[in-house]
């Protein structure tokens, strides 16, 4: 029992993190319907921000230092979402999807080769900033690091809905994801909107990029492709465009791993090989029979 | 037009110059590592250690009156880039001999081509079995990984009372399996319990796993990986309570006391030398090679130093830098100051010489004992 609670420690800490990066991934598709495949990338910056603001910060090892540090690296990252849409994105609102797709794979290779330029190759250690220890959290056994990541996924993604369902500019997104020009017409600024929805997506990327940094202790300039694929499938799996779905598509796809490498693994020792080929069936899976995802709406093609 | 024929004359005479220069006789020496990436570590030790033996030789007067040359070209750590810089190496630089590659990976990647060409190759730290097999004219400055990993085991058995033990390797890895494979052996031969856990080469995320293998309760934890790889894993290990548990490696583990002492601490790895060795001549080329570089020498840079020096050896012996006779001369080759262990090949190429105990205490090595190979 207490291997099995400790199994799904695991997968909440990686299905936190795959959470957080597949918000990015639906509210840009709903927004306008783009896979942002840069989007990876985007977490691995903020990652490296982290790593630099971990390593520059004379604080950084207090709880309030790591708190600074979380923020500090969303705003540096959601800056960097919004330069990304202005520059990348925005001249090509109005032209065919594919052309859009094309240069988001761009602007990741881009993106990566960038950090290599900037970082160098070589993996970056990042400094334990959360203490390496467990803490008995309501009788449980828990590592502090896992209630980090979890506590604070939890706190932005209860932020992120009542934001989008409580406020002004909440309400204006939901309104452009459902109809821009309409929204548009309505006299709602669909540029700032679609500015504060790839700042959002950004910073909680970001989010998941520090944290996978801190609990797998590295950070390179490839760091954001595996997770951000996962992510993406996810995203998928929840119903693309679906904020709630994307959460529920990162623990699904989490716990999935954890079962694959920590459960199955005990029957049959081959299975931590095959991990990643379950993943990506499961995009298979659902792209061939629910493309809608689990909580995705079923939408009917408009002639 | 007059100025059109300065200009041609100005090629001309630049081409000839660079051709004179390329002409000018040295003694060529090739070498394949990881200069960038992940494992950069590991190629670049190789390049510096060579590049030390040659200056010394050069200081000493080089040899045939001759300089030595070290070409060190960048494999990425990739198979298929290995056989590009070889092929760079043999045809357009033109090189004596190869030292390198630095990975097993690489180096059988290009076994075939240099077994074709005659090409004497003498890697100092590919630590897979097959590399040397069939192959007269490839030689190594390291022991094998089945040695390695046999030794390793021994030392969990005999020392450290491990009745228990886990394998965890990368399974993308064949010098991560090699080594897991002839520590596996030699648990089974004594008859004492082993379980193997596998990784893949892009994963970061090792706590299912780890916490599979926690649930074991091992003596030992035998982890034959890179520095990149064991450091995450000891990281996560550390915020997973593993008691008494005692961690173990290879030769892959040399640094490791760099970025990750905390989480190594206490724990054992095998290697080809320790920097912390009192005897003369190791403590002449820390000395050299710190001074140099501003670091102290890893395992790998004192076996390329030394590949060098074997080298050097074997050009004296054969005479000339005729490929056929230095092969021959390597074959019988006798070099007794190297750093990591006198070198002598054995019929397959690889060298009989001690293995070293290390024991990380407090971000340096310490040296636990030396085992003397059959």
């Amino acid at each position: 029992m207490d291997y099995v609670f400790k199994q799904l420690i695991n997968a909440l800490n990686t299905g936190s993190i795959y959470a957080l990066v597949a918000i990015g991934y639906t509210m840009v598709y709903g927004i306008i319907r783009l896979i942002n495949f840069a989007h990876g990338d985007v977490m691995m910056f903020g990652a490296y921000f982290a790593f630099i603001f971990a390593t520059s910060l004379p604080f950084s090892d207090t709880a309030g230092g790591v708190i600074l540090i979380m923020l500090l690296s969303m705003a540096a990252a959601a800056i960097m979402g919004v330069l990304i849409e202005k520059i990348a994105y925005k001249r090509l609102r109005r032209a065919p999807r594919i052309s859009a797709l094309i240069t988001a794979i761009g602007m990741s290779l881009f993106l990566q080769n960038l950090a290599l330029l900037i970082f160098k190759a070589e993996p970056k250690v990042m400094p334990a900033l959360v203490p390496k220890t467990r803490v008995d959290f309501f009788g449980l056994d828990i590592p502090v690091l896992t209630l980090y990541t979890f506590g604070f996924s939890v706190l932005f993604m209860v932020l992120l809905t009542l934001f989008v369902r409580k406020t002004r500019p909440g309400k204006a997104m939901r309104a452009v994801s459902q109809d821009q020009d309409a929204a548009r017409l309505m006299g709602i600024n669909v540029n700032s909107v679609i500015s504060l929805t790839f700042a959002l997506g950004s910073a909680l990327g970001a989010l998941g990029g520090v944290f996978y940094s801190l609990s797998y202790s590295q950070v390179y300039p490839t760091l954001g492709v595996m997770p951000g694929l996962k992510a993406f499938v996810a995203a998928v799996l929840g119903g693309i465009g679906n904020i709630g779905g994307a959460m529920l598509g990162g623990y699904l796809i989490g716990l999935l791993e954890t079962v694959t490498n920590g459960f199955l693994s005990i029957v049959w020792k081959e299975a931590t090989r095959w991990t990643d080929a379950f993943v990506f069936a499961v995009l298979i899976f659902v792209l061939l029979f629910k493309p809608s995802g689990i909580l995705g709406k079923h939408v009917k093609e408009k002639v | 037009m007059k100025k059109l024929t300065v200009l041609i004359v100005a090629i001309i005479v630049a081409i000839g110059l660079s051709a004179c220069d390329s002409g000018e006789e040295t003694i060529k020496i090739g070498v394949i590592g990881p200069l960038s990436g992940a494992d950069s570590l590991y190629g670049v030790a190789v390049e510096r250690g060579a590049k030390l033996a040659a200056k010394e030789i050069n200081e000493a007067g080089g040899l045939f009156d001759k300089d030595f040359e070290v070409i060190a070209y960048d494999s990425k750590g990739q198979p298929d880039e290995g056989v590009n810089v070889y092929n760079r190496l043999v045809d357009q630089d033109e090189v004596d001999a190869i030292v390198g590659g630095t990975f097993s990976g690489v180096t059988l990647a290009i076994k075939d081509l240099a077994v074709q060409e005659g090409i004497p190759v003498l890697t100092p730290t590919a630590t897979h079995p097959d590399v040397t097999l069939d192959a007269d004219n490839i030689f190594r400055a390291c022991y094998t990984d089945s040695y390695q990993g046999e030794v390793a085991a021994q030392f969990a058995i005999e020392t450290l009372e491990a009745t228990k033990a886990a394998v965890f390797y990368n399974i993308d890895d064949a010098y991560s399996e090699g080594l897991a494979l002839a520590f596996i052996d030699a648990y089974e031969a004594a008859e004492l319990t082993i379980d193997d856990y596998t990784f893949n080469a892009n994963t970061d995320d090792y706590s299912a796993v780890l916490t599979t293998i926690q649930s074991g309760d091992y003596d030992v934890v035998f982890v034959p990986a890179y520095v990149a790889s064991v450091g995450a894993i000891l990281t996560q290990a550390a915020t997973i309570d593993f008691g008494e548990t005692i961690f173990m490696g290879g030769d892959g583990w040399d640094g490791i006391e760099g970025d990750y002492a905390d989480v190594a601490e206490g724990f054992y790895f095998v290697n080809h030398y320790a920097k912390t060795d009192p005897a003369q001549n190791v403590q002449d080329f820390v000395a050299n090679f710190t001074a140099e570089y501003g670091v102290a020498p890893n395992a790998l840079a004192a076996l390329a130093y030394d590949a060098v020096y074997a080298l050097h050896a074997a050009f004296e012996d054969a005479g000339s830098t005729d490929r056929a006779a230095v092969i021959a001369a390597l074959a019988d080759l006798s070099y007794a100051d190297a750093v990591t262990g006198a070198i002598a090949f054995d019929a397959n190429g690889d060298p009989l010489k001690a293995i070293t105990v290390i024991q990380v205490v407090e971000g340096t090595h310490v040296v636990i004992d030396k085992v003397q190979g059959s």
